[in-house]
């Protein structure tokens, strides 16, 4: 009989090790599963995990597209780590990179065609302001009326979405664009593009400010009061205001700075990779970023990593399934796997597995 | 023996680190009160668990009535005659007495003839209690009554109780003790869990005391004396805290009018409140649990707020300032719940000092952490509260519930208070690392600091307190001086009665 007992302090080997044996095990798992669709296991792996990075024949389109994609899910999963940690629940950052991509972009179109290098420094205060203020709304609610900022922030990310499209058919529209929706191309425009810092790498701004973030967090949460305060929150409410920590200016710290993270990262990306407002310029940044932060167990160089980890099997699941012929639910499959097998395994930091008897006799 | 209810023979029970109950044998006889003594840590709470069947033994024999006794579980300790009344209560606030009852047995009977039962029950042991009533209104006996009342209708034959009177008031003790009484008459045996030795010597007949989970004695308590009980139980001679006579100085904490309302509704809410201390007072605050203590203390610690002149200290009036401005002026504070409020559970020690320390020990400098000079200070609290842990980065819930008492009254003490208010300092701590623990909080009186001690132990109380008060339904008594109270007038203020009257 196998029986699970407390440990009286959580594992910091196990802490550390754990998401590498969920990765083995989703990897097996995964594999099982390509297997008995009738594909080649080890090929399927291969081709989500070396060959976007390596084979000569893809890496040379796919290796900048790791950056392209792992930089706005660890901008934004950074921000989330620091509410989840203190226990205040973010699941609206989709709708916040919208209206911060909105408002960055809105005012890059509204100074067209000015070629004055201040308005990039505005439109990413504008991108930091528009997803700010979103998340203020939760957070104003939960604070004056103690509304649950999980459905709020939610459902406001349905809202961004009718927003979205109203500015891509209307509002921001090209006036040049023959009627299509959608709105001039920010990326063509120097004063307004977020271009490759460097040629072939996939290295932007917003990559960069996500590096920044992950540096700026660890310093926050290991060196400074409020950190301290977040995480204290988090582990015991009781403890935190006994210690004088201000829950309602907690909540709109967190939320407001998840916010912001999470409207940069959408004004990078219209202004960047996207390169225009469009009906369906977000492809869920957003959702995928909360996996990202627990697959990351809220920590700053593990959200990197995971931010990598799970770009990866993006770009790898999209080459599989051109290449293969995977269905794109198999790869969906694959990424909820890892989630599973990490959540799963997490129960080794806290508790130690015996086998045999209860010790009986 | 033929009257052998019980014999336990070699059980042994180890956790990863600690070994709970190491070949640990006794036996209880047939109509027989047994007391089980022994420090925190000692392994009661570990050894009657496994005669419940909530934990299974790793060696060792039990018999029950002569045959094989090993419950997987507590259900089976039950159909054989095993009952238990917890320390802590198992029942729901918003159901009545009745349904509360209804909910722990296997096929439970109709309401009203279960009702009836109790009723019966209740008044054939001396436990009035009404059916109807819902348990949120109960005070603790009450509520504990509740609990005596369902083992009783399962009729066993070993009632294990709990420390159970660490809830009541002196009078309430005494209808307990008739009740036990009755039992044994009637043959049941009762083992009886508890470090108060006045009472294990009133009222039980045989003694096994535990010391690091191996049994050091087996004595009589009706010939031993409570210090030798006492030292038994802690294996060294016992240190009595001095009191150092002096003069009182000026007042230093004034409440006035204080009334909070409580935040959760089957809290206590404090009805204007007024209460003087002076610089090297201690006033101790009597009641039974859940008279107001947390509240009271939430109140003087910045956690919940007042109107600004309802708590003044040293003439400035603070009713309206949060935990760290307080701090920053000397009044600090050790709730009654060590894991999970005055330090957080997986946290480390060194992060548990900072909780508190931050302001007074100049732990971080615009708001960065100094995590060197906090770690000195985390280990400054280990060394002088003899704090026994391999080292501050250690998580608190590791510390066994003494140990950490230790450390968060340390915390506080080492930041040099004004105004000290603790809510339950020795609460589940062993004796002489209590006997420490008060030593020090006089010696910080001695050196001018007003102290608010509240307390449900009143021999601790009477033994540091400078002037005694009690907590009824959120009233505050009268201030007497501690010298020439009777346990009388203890027990009428803590019914809520004015003791002046």
């Amino acid at each position: 009989m196998i029986h699970l007992e407390k440990r009286a302090e959580p594992s910091k080997t196990w802490t550390a090790f754990t998401p590498v044996l969920a990765v083995i095990l989703t990897m097996i798992a995964g594999g099982l599963m390509f297997a008995a669709l009738g594909k080649d296991p080890f090929e399927a792996l291969r081709t989500i995990f070396y060959d976007p990075l390596f084979s000569e024949q893809f890496s040379a389109y796919s290796r900048p597209q790791l950056l392209v994609k792992a930089g706005p899910l660890i901008l934004i999963a950074i921000g989330l780590s620091l509410g989840f940690r203190a226990g205040i629940w973010n699941i609206g950052a989709e709708g916040q990179y919208i209206i911060g991509a909105i408002c960055g972009a809105a005012v890059g179109l509204a100074l067209y065609p000015s070629q004055s290098w201040l308005i990039y420094p505005v439109m990413i205060l504008a991108g930091a302001f528009g997803g700010w203020a979103w998340a203020m709304i939760p957070a104003i609610l939960k604070t004056r009326f103690n509304t649950n900022e999980i459905l709020v922030s939610l459902l406001l990310v349905y809202v961004a979405e009718q927003l979205l499209a109203s500015m891509a058919l209307s509002t921001l529209r090209n006036p040049e664009g023959n009627g299509f929706p959608g709105s001039r191309n920010l990326s063509q425009h120097w004063a307004t593009s977020n271009p490759e810092l460097i040629s072939g790498t996939g290295m932007h701004i917003g990559v960069l400010f996500g590096f920044i973030a992950v540096i700026m967090a660890y310093i926050m949460l290991n060196k400074h009061m409020l950190g301290f305060q977040i995480r204290l929150t988090g582990e015991s409410p009781r403890a935190a205001q006994f210690a004088g920590v201000n829950p309602t200016r907690l909540i709109l710290i967190c939320l407001g700075t998840s916010g912001a993270l999470a409207g940069l990262a959408g004004l990078f990306e219209v202004s960047g990779p996207a390169g225009q407002v469009s009906i369906d310029f977000n492809v869920g940044y957003g959702f995928t970023a909360i996996i990202v932060a627990f697959l990351g167990r809220l920590h700053p160089v593990g959200i990197l990593l995971a931010g990598l980890l799970m770009a990866l099997t993006y770009i790898g699941g999209e080459l599989a399934q051109f290449m293969l012929g995977l269905p794109g639910a198999s790869i969906q499959a694959f990424q909820g796997m890892l989630l599973f097998f990490l959540l799963g395994v997490d129960v080794l930091t806290n508790f130690r597995i015996r086998i045999g008897h209860g010790g009986k006799k | 023996m033929s009257d052998l209810l019980l014999d336990i023979k070699g059980l042994t029970k180890a956790y990863p680190g600690v070994v709970a109950n190491d070949d640990v044998s006794f036996s209880i006889q047939k109509g027989e009160v047994h007391a089980l003594l022994g420090e925190n840590g000692a392994g009661k709470s570990t050894l009657v668990k496994m005669i419940y069947g909530l934990v299974r033994p790793d060696k060792g024999d039990m018999q029950l009535k002569a045959a094989t006794f090993a419950p997987q579980e507590p259900r089976a300790a039950r159909a054989s005659g095993v009952a238990m009344v917890f320390q802590h209560f198992s029942l729901f606030d918003a159901l009545n007495v009745a349904e509360n009852i209804a909910l722990g047995m296997e096929n439970p009977p109709k309401q009203r003839e279960l009702a009836k039962r109790i009723t019966e029950v209740s008044q054939a042991y001396g436990l009035p209690l009404d059916p109807t009533r819902m348990v949120g209104d109960l005070s603790a006996g009450e509520r504990q009554r509740v609990e005596i009342i369902r083992c009783l209708l399962q009729d066993p034959s070993l009632l294990i109780m709990d420390e159970p009177t660490s809830v009541l008031t002196p009078q309430e003790v005494e209808v307990l003790f008739k009740t036990l009484r009755k039992l044994r008459e009637e043959g049941t045996s009762i083992l009886y869990i508890s470090h108060k030795l006045e009472e294990i010597r009133a009222i039980c007949d045989a003694a096994t005391i535990l010391r690091r989970g191996k049994v050091v004695a087996t004595s009589d308590p009706k010939t031993a004396s409570a210090r030798e009980l006492a030292e038994l139980m802690v294996g060294s001679t016992l240190h009595q805290p001095e009191r150092a006579t002096q003069e009182l100085g000026d007042v230093m904490l004034e409440v006035n009018d204080l009334s909070t309302a409580s935040a959760s509704p089957f809290g206590t809410s404090l009805k204007s409140i007024n209460l003087k201390v002076r610089k090297g007072e201690v006033l101790g605050v009597g009641g039974v649990a859940g008279n107001g203590q947390d509240e009271l203390l939430a109140a003087l610690s910045g956690e919940s707020l007042s109107s600004a002149n309802s708590v003044i200290i040293d003439g400035n009036p603070i009713g309206n300032l949060g935990p760290n401005d307080r701090r920053h002026i000397g009044v600090l504070s050790a709730p009654e719940e060590r894991l999970g409020h005055a330090a957080a559970p997986d946290m480390s020690l060194t992060e548990n000092a900072l909780l508190t320390g931050s302001k007074r020990e100049n732990l971080a400098e615009n708001g960065f952490i100094n995590w060197g000079k906090t770690r000195e200070f985390a280990e400054k609290i280990i060394s002088d509260f003899d704090v026994r842990t391999p080292g501050p980065s250690h998580v608190a819930r590791s510390l066994s519930g003494g140990n950490l008492q230790k450390f968060v009254i340390g915390r506080e003490i080492l930041q040099r208070p004004e105004v000290l208010v603790v809510n339950q300092p020795t609460w589940g701590v062993d004796a002489a690392a209590a006997a420490d623990i008060r030593q020090a909080l006089l010696d910080l009186a001695a050196a001018g600091t007003a102290l608010v001690v509240i307390s449900q132990d009143l021999d601790e109380l009477m033994e540091i307190s400078t002037n005694f008060a009690a907590l009824h339904h959120g009233h505050l008594s009268e201030t007497r001086p501690c010298k020439g109270l009777t346990v009388d007038e203890i027990g009428l203020m803590l019914g809520g009665a004015d003791a002046a009257a």
